[in-house]
C-alpha cells in the first residue's frame, strides 16, 4: 500500500519534510498525493529513491533539484517543473509552464502535453521530451544534454545554443542565433529511438525527426560577428 | 633643464609642457582610448571596480565625542564587532566576529589557491566567505568555517549536495560594477577543471547569463526562495545581492520576496571582467545607494531585522564605520580582499611591465596572465600563490579593518560598533551631504531636507 498525503489537509513544508525522511538504505517508498492544488515547490530536493505521485496540478519548481526519486504530476505543472535536476525520472501528465527542466544537470522530464516559452533553458546535460509542442526560446543556452520535440517548436528554438541536442519532428518557427539544422545520421537516429522507447513514445518514428544544434560561430568573440548578437 | 633634439633646434621641455594645452574634452586617457578602438574595433573590457571619482566615504566624517557624548577608553573598554545574520526566517543564522565579509569571486576568475586563502583568511578573522559564478569548489569549503553560496542566473555548478552544504545561499540579481549585465569568462581561463564544472566545452568563452532563468521579477522571486528554503529544510539565511541602481525600491522587493539578508553592491565594487563602458556608466555610487537602501529598511519597519550588507569601495576600518554610522550591518570586499593576498604587488613589477601596466593598475584580470598568481588559471602562474601566507596576510587586514572600525566607534563614545548612527557623521561637500544623507561639516544643512 503506498502511503499518502492529503494537501487539502496537510502543509508544504510538512510533506517534504516527510519526503525527506522517506526511502532511506535502499527502499523505495511510494507516496500518493492528492489535493496539490497547485501549491508550490512539492516534492523539491528529494534525494532518496522514492516515487511519487502527485494526483492534481501544481504549482512553481515541483521536483526542483531532483536526485534519484521518480516524480509522476497526474495534472499540469507551473513554471520550472524539475528545475536543476541532478538525476532521476519526472512526468507530467499534462502541459507544462515557462522554463520546464531549466538548467537540468541530469534525468529525465517527459512532457504528456506540450510545454510554454523557454523550456530546457541552459540545459546542463538532462534529457527533455516533450510529446507535444514547446514555446518560444526553447533551448536558450542550453549546453548539453538532449531535447527530444515531438510536435513543433516555437520562435528562436536554440538561441546561443552550446551542445545541447535538438531533435525536433514537427515545424520550427525559426532557429535563434547561432543554432542550426545539421544532419541525422545513424548514430543520431539510434540515440533518438532509445531515448523514444524509453519513454514509451510508440507512435513517433525517429526518421521523421530534424536535428539541431550549434553552429559554433560564437564560441569565441569575434568582432567581425557582433551582428549576429 | 632637459632638453630634446628636434632638427636643429633645441626645445626646452619645462617650457613645451607649461605651454601645451591638455584638451578637458579629449584629455590623453581618452585620445587613447579612441586611438584603441580605432585600431582593435572592440570595447575595452577589464576587471577591477569603477576608476572614475565619485563621491564616498572619504567625503564624510566622524564628529567624535565632546561634552555631550562621551568616548570609550581605548583598549581598555569593550567595544564589540560581532554580527547576527539572517534571523529572520532561518532556523541557523551566521554569527560573524566582524561585521566584514568576503565578497563572492568565482572559481574560474580565480585560481583555486586563491579561493583557498580568501576561505582561510577569512576563517581566522572569524567572518565568511562566499562562492562565486562556477560552484563550489571542495578546497573552499574545506578552508571556509562560513560558506555563502551563490545561486547565480548561469547556474554554474548549481548542485543540491552543494547548497545543502552551505551556511547560507545568496541570490544575485545584480552586481555594483555591471548591474544588468552577466558574467563574462574568456577562453583563455576555460581550463578542463573549469570548463567540467561549468558543463561547458574548454577553451571557448562563457556567456554568463544576465537573467536567472526560472523567475522573473520580485512575485517569482518569493516563490524560488520558498523552494531554496523547502530544499535545505529552511535551515540557511537567504541573501539577496543587488547591484547599486534602484536601491530603495529594490530593497523593499527584496524584502518582500522574504529576504533575510540584503546585499547592496555599489558602482565601485570589483568584477573580474566587463566591458570599461559599462563599469564606469551604469549603477549609483555606494554612499547614496547606502542611504536610500536603509530608507526602505525603516520604511517597512526591518531595519536591523533584515540586515543589510554593503559592499563597493570599502578599503579601510574608516569606510566600514562610517558605512555602519549610515546603517549598514556588515560590510563586503572583494577587490580589497585581492590586493590583501597580493595582487598588484610591487613585487611583480617587472612582469606587469611586460603586461604593459604597472603594478597599481593591473586590472587585466580576465586575460589570465596575473602575475601574482590570483586571477589565473595557469598552473605555473598559480603555483607561485602560497595559499597559506595569503589566508594570513587576508586576516591581518580584516583584523586591521575591525580594529579601526573599533578605534572610531570607542571615539565616538559606542560599546557596539552597530551603536553608530547618522548623528555621528558629517559631509565635506554639498553632493556628499545630499548622497548620504548627513549635514555638511559646520551646518545643520543637508540639501532635500527640510
Amino acid at each position: 500500500m503506498p502511503l499518502e498525503y492529503d494537501l487539502a489537509s496537510g502543509s508544504t513544508r510538512e510533506l517534504n519534510k516527510k519526503l525527506h525522511a522517506l526511502g532511506i538504505a535502499n527502499k523505495v517508498d511510494n507516496i500518493c498525493i492528492t489535493n496539490p492544488n497547485g501549491a508550490h515547490a512539492l516534492a523539491v530536493g528529494l534525494t532518496r529513491p522514492l516515487k511519487v505521485n502527485i494526483k492534481g496540478h501544481v504549482g512553481y519548481y515541483c521536483a526542483g533539484m531532483n536526485q534519484i526519486a521518480e516524480v509522476n504530476i497526474d495534472g499540469n505543472a507551473g513554471p520550472a517543473v524539475a528545475e536543476n535536476m541532478m538525476s532521476g525520472y519526472v512526468t507530467v501528465t499534462g502541459n507544462v509552464s515557462h522554463y520546464a527542466g531549466a538548467t537540468s544537470h541530469g534525468g529525465t522530464l517527459l512532457v504528456c502535453g506540450d510545454a510554454s516559452s523557454r523550456c530546457g533553458i541552459s540545459l546542463k546535460g538532462a534529457d527533455i521530451i516533450v510529446k507535444g509542442s514547446v514555446g518560444h526560446m526553447s533551448a536558450f543556452m542550453a549546453q548539453t544534454g538532449r531535447m527530444v520535440i515531438c510536435g513543433d517548436a516555437g520562435e528562436t528554438l536554440g538561441d546561443s545554443i552550446y551542445e545541447t541536442q535538438l531533435y525536433v519532428r514537427g515545424s520550427v518557427a525559426s532557429l535563434g542565433t547561432d543554432c542550426i539544422q545539421k544532419s541525422m545520421t545513424e548514430k543520431h537516429k539510434n540515440e533518438l529511438e532509445t531515448l523514444l522507447v524509453s519513454a514509451g513514445i510508440t507512435g513517433a518514428d525517429a526518421a521523421e525527426f530534424n536535428r539541431f544544434g550549434s553552429a559554433r560561430k560564437l564560441y569565441n568573440f569575434k568582432v567581425d560577428n557582433a551582428d549576429a548578437y | 633643464m632637459p632638453t630634446k633634439k628636434n632638427g636643429d633646434s633645441q626645445i626646452n621641455l619645462h617650457e613645451l609642457q607649461s605651454r601645451l594645452k591638455e584638451s578637458a574634452t579629449f584629455p590623453r586617457q581618452v585620445i587613447a582610448e579612441i586611438q584603441r578602438a580605432a585600431e582593435t574595433g572592440i570595447y575595452d573590457i577589464r576587471g577591477w571596480g569603477a576608476k572614475r571619482s565619485v563621491p564616498n566615504f572619504d567625503d564624510l566624517l566622524f564628529l567624535g565625542a565632546s561634552m555631550s557624548r562621551y568616548p570609550l577608553e581605548g583598549y581598555r573598554e569593550k567595544c564589540t564587532t560581532s554580527v547576527t545574520l539572517g534571523d529572520r526566517f532561518a532556523s541557523k543564522p551566521i554569527e560573524l566576529k566582524i561585521p566584514i565579509t568576503v565578497a563572492g569571486m568565482s572559481f574560474g576568475a580565480l585560481s583555486g589557491s586563491a579561493k583557498e586563502a580568501l576561505g582561510r583568511g577569512a576563517t581566522i578573522a572569524g567572518t565568511s566567505t562566499t562562492t562565486g559564478d562556477g560552484g563550489m569548489t571542495p578546497e573552499e569549503r574545506e578552508h571556509s568555517e562560513l560558506l555563502v553560496y551563490q545561486l547565480l542566473p548561469s547556474r554554474y555548478g548549481m548542485n543540491p549536495d552543494d547548497l545543502r552544504k552551505a551556511d547560507a545561499i545568496e541570490i544575485v540579481v545584480g552586481q555594483g560594477a555591471k548591474p544588468g549585465g552577466g558574467g563574462m569568462l574568456l577562453g583563455q581561463k576555460i581550463s578542463e577543471r573549469v570548463a567540467g564544472m561549468r558543463d561547458l566545452p574548454k577553451g571557448i568563452d562563457q556567456r554568463s547569463a544576465c537573467r536567472h532563468p526560472d523567475w522573473t521579477g520580485p512575485d517569482d522571486l518569493a516563490i524560488k526562495i520558498q523552494e531554496l528554503r523547502e530544499i535545505t529544510n529552511w535551515e540557511k539565511p537567504i541573501y539577496i545581492k543587488i547591484g547599486a541602481a534602484r536601491p530603495y525600491y529594490d530593497t523593499a522587493l527584496a524584502i518582500k520576496a522574504g529576504a533575510d539578508v540584503v546585499v547592496l553592491d555599489g558602482m565601485q565594487g570589483g568584477t573580474a571582467a566587463t566591458q570599461d563602458v559599462f563599469i564606469e556608466h551604469v549603477g549609483i555610487p555606494t554612499l547614496p545607494a547606502l542611504r536610500q537602501s536603509v530608507e526602505a529598511l525603516q520604511e517597512l519597519d526591518m531595519h536591523r531585522k533584515v540586515q543589510l550588507i554593503v559592499s563597493g569601495g570599502i578599503r579601510s576600518g574608516a569606510d566600514v564605520a562610517k558605512a555602519l554610522a549610515m546603517g549598514a550591518d556588515a560590510v563586503s570586499i572583494g577587490v580589497a580582499a585581492l590586493i590583501a593576498l597580493g595582487d598588484n604587488s610591487p613585487a611583480f613589477e617587472k612582469e606587469y611591465n611586460s603586461l604593459g601596466t604597472s603594478a597599481g593598475f593591473y586590472d587585466d584580470w580576465h586575460e589570465g596572465r596575473d602575475p601574482s598568481g590570483i586571477s589565473t588559471q595557469d598552473e605555473e602562474l598559480a603555483a607561485r600563490f602560497d595559499p597559506v601566507m595569503g589566508g594570513r596576510r587576508l586576516a591581518n587586514y580584516l583584523n586591521v579593518l575591525a580594529l579601526e572600525t573599533q578605534t572610531l566607534a570607542r571615539a565616538n563614545g559606542k560599546s557596539h560598533v552597530h551603536n553608530l548612527e547618522p548623528e555621528d557623521l558629517v559631509a565635506l561637500t554639498i553632493e556628499a551631504s545630499a548622497m548620504a544623507g548627513v549635514p555638511l561639516a559646520g551646518t545643520d544643512w543637508i540639501p532635500g531636507k527640510k
